[in-house]
């Protein structure tokens, strides 16, 4: 018997969501061994983590919170990852969005809200903006890979809120706790029903806001035509005419935009002052998310929301069962390495033949490699 | 600075850069045979743990060495099914096993943290250790260190001089061109992603039983991505990949010295240090790479999967 693989001709349809929930139970198997490895319950652990992910209202909504940072990450990764452009750069870009922020609102407390929001919104914006042309920039001028320079202002951009929050911007009345000061009340985003709807706080409007203009720009005007078209490779686009230095920029520019949007919503509202705890990884769950949703809207908004609601999830099992946090980036590691694996079923078919041999006679010696093709075509 | 310091210092650079040696040249095997391996950093980590874990409760120094390199072979045998097999994307399955690798030794080894073990200690080798200035920099560490001076010729013996090493490089420059030949690219990329898996692997080994002998989380610290950017200074050549790690070694020997030193750059400063480096040395190699000929020394195919026909 012979292995028959063959490019599929037309999608699979719903094997689609087969394919997926398959990959999924193979990851999840793979972490209920680990747990049981662990001296833990293994699918036990795994219910503890269902549950604590969608047993509640106060954890739906937890994932929510989650949800916005990861979601507006995921978006600004999908942005480059069309291009072929990796920008792996999302959680430095995330954390220079709340240098940003923090520094609008600490040199500016005096301005009312209206003023001082937009103003800290603009400052984290462009401040991952500019991280993210780094890498842009250094690739087009210098022809460095971005993949290894945006990662290292990754470790940069953490290490320099580090700097930061130690050193100047550190709240004199906190004990030596490395913490800024809290923003003014019009430097914080408010919650939204804070009796109702717990901790989902205004900050989710950006997400709609940023998901409607990804959909518009790429599917709805020239410049996200262009940007797909130079998908296809850096030589394809040079000889299209496309200006595929400026795509570069601007992908890797907006992109950092809004991660550093992500950085400055997550600071201002769920704690109000800038601490070195907000690093949490967003960035590169982000990265995880924007691929198992093969970089589209919809299913980024839905994948962002899954992913949130595990990392909810594991923090129950976390206390419940002592586990450590790395369950988390374990679980999103072993997901997305089964979901890569199985996209291949999407691409291609595969089926058990006869082997050709057995089934006609061996075809003459200069014909033998024709033959083979033919077999397996 | 004294002379004894400044000894101290060199001696401290090519012990800190032999985790990163093994790490880079792994990384050259692998993609020398044109696979792309963006997961060394989680290599790296489990490994460390693995090394750590054999090594504490065997009491065996080297049968934990050989648990790392098995630890990276095994995990890099991941990456060679997902790629290879299933055709995934070659940087993002690196990056799944970043993730996948750096957790999971984080996850195990949370028992064990702040543990110690014994390890390789220090051996001075004879006669050679007494030379003035050369016999303290080079020739009084463990055995790993020694290891690691063989490491480069070996991988350079086999990658110019050996027929698998041809047939290694056909696979990362023109795998269709190989397989007319009558070799199989397929296996061949299997073997470049398995051995330099368990070259990384030594050097993950290398942190946990020569380097802290005991165990922390976040061992790893980076030192992957560092072997990964190294790769391209190296242009690919073992022989580059030397310099290139002692340069980061210095680095990261120097940065410890000056903060015990009690100095009053702030630390975060510090840690910048071999990020900031690996940056700065990618532009330079760009730059080189650039006034040689034009075209990178990365092989042809590297990166790009073997498709099935049909």
């Amino acid at each position: 018997m012979n292995l028959v693989i063959r490019k599929r001709e037309e999608s699979l349809g719903w094997g689609v969501l087969v394919v997926y929930l398959g990959a999924l139970a193979l990851a999840f198997c793979v972490c209920a061994l680990l747990l049981k490895m662990s001296g833990k319950p293994g699918f036990g652990g795994l219910a503890i983590l269902f549950r604590g992910a969608f047993g509640q209202t106060y954890a739906l909504l937890d994932g929510l919170v989650k949800a916005i940072p990861i979601f507006l990450c995921a978006l600004g990764v999908a942005l480059s990852f069309r291009m072929q452009v990796w920008n792996i750069g999302a959680e430095g870009q995330f954390a220079l969005g709340a240098v940003g922020a923090t520094w609008a609102a600490l040199t500016f407390p005096g301005l009312p809200g209206v003023a001082l929001m937009p103003l800290m919104l603009l400052c984290a914006m462009l401040a991952g903006a500019a991280w993210g042309a780094i890498p842009a920039a250094l690739r087009l001028r210098l022809g460095v890979s971005e993949v290894i320079s945006s990662l290292m202002l990754n470790y940069i951009g953490i290490l320099l809120l580090e700097y930061l929050v130690f050193g100047v911007w550190k709240d004199p009345a906190s004990f030596g706790f490395p913490m800024t000061a809290e923003f003014a009340s019009g430097g914080q985003i408010a919650r939204i029903l804070p009796g109702v709807l717990g901790k989902l706080h205004w900050g989710l409007l950006a997400c709609p806001v940023a998901g409607v203009a990804y959909w518009v720009l790429l599917s709805r005007t020239r410049l996200g035509f262009e940007i797909a078209a130079a998908g296809e490779g850096e030589r394809v686009a040079r000889y299209a005419q496309l200006p595929y230095g400026f795509l570069v920029f601007f992908v890797m520019g907006l992109g950092g935009a809004l991660s550093g949007l992500a950085g400055s919503i997550e600071t201002s509202a769920t704690l109000g002052r800038l601490q070195p705890t907000i690093m949490v990884g967003y960035g590169y769950t982000a990265i995880v998310v924007a691929w198992l949703a093969r970089l589209r809207p919809w299913a980024i908004a839905f994948t962002a929301y899954l992913l949130a609601a595990f990392r909810v999830g594991g923090e129950v099992m976390q206390l419940e069962l002592q586990v450590p946090a790395a369950f988390g980036p374990i679980m999103e590691g072993a997901i997305l390495l089964c979901v890569l694996a199985g996209q291949f079923f999407l691409t291609y078919s595969v089926s058990l033949r006869p082997s050709p041999k057995a089934a006609r006679p061996a075809p003459p010696a200069n014909d033998a490699n024709d033959a083979a093709k033919g077999a397996r075509s | 600075m004294s002379p004894e310091l400044i000894i101290a210092l060199f001696a401290a650079a090519v012990q800190a850069g032999t985790p990163i040696l093994f790490a880079t040249l792994g990384e050259i095997v692998s993609e020398k045979a044109g696979v792309m391996n963006l997961g060394v950093e989680g290599v790296i980590a489990l490994s460390a743990f693995a090394a750590f874990v054999v090594c504490h409760l065997t009491g065996s120094a080297w049968l934990g060495l050989l648990a790392g390199g098995l630890a990276g072979t095994l995990l890099c045998g991941l990456h060679s099914l997902v790629c290879q097999v299933f055709l995934g994307n070659q940087v993002v399955s690196g990056l799944a096993l970043t993730l996948f690798g750096v957790g999971l030794a984080t996850f195990l080894g949370t028992p064990y943290v702040g543990q110690a073990t014994e390890g390789f200690g220090k051996i001075a080798v004879p006669l050679l250790s007494d030379i003035p200035v050369l016999g303290p920099i080079l020739f009084r560490h463990d055995t790993l260190v020694y290891l690691g001076y063989i490491a480069p010729v070996a991988v350079w013996f086999l990658l110019n001089r050996t027929s698998l090493g041809l047939g290694l490089r056909a696979a990362g420059e023109m795998p269709a061109a190989a397989a007319a030949a009558g070799l199989n690219p397929q296996r061949l990329r299997a073997f470049g992603v398995l051995a330099g898996g368990f070259l990384c692997g030594l050097g993950g080994a290398y942190l946990s039983l020569a380097h802290t002998h005991l165990w922390t989380t976040g061992l790893s610290g980076g030192r992957g991505w560092v072997a990964v950017a190294l790769v391209i200074f190296a242009f690919w050549r073992p022989g580059r990949a030397v310099i290139g790690a002692l340069l980061f070694g210095g680095v990261m020997a120097f940065q410890l010295r000056l903060q015990a030193s009690g100095t009053n750059i702030p630390s975060s400063l510090l840690l910048m240090l071999p990020y900031a480096l690996t940056v700065i040395v990618l532009v330079f190699s760009a730059a080189r790479a650039r006034e040689r000929s034009g075209a990178s020394a990365a092989p042809a195919a590297l990166g790009v999967n073997i498709e099935p026909e049909g």
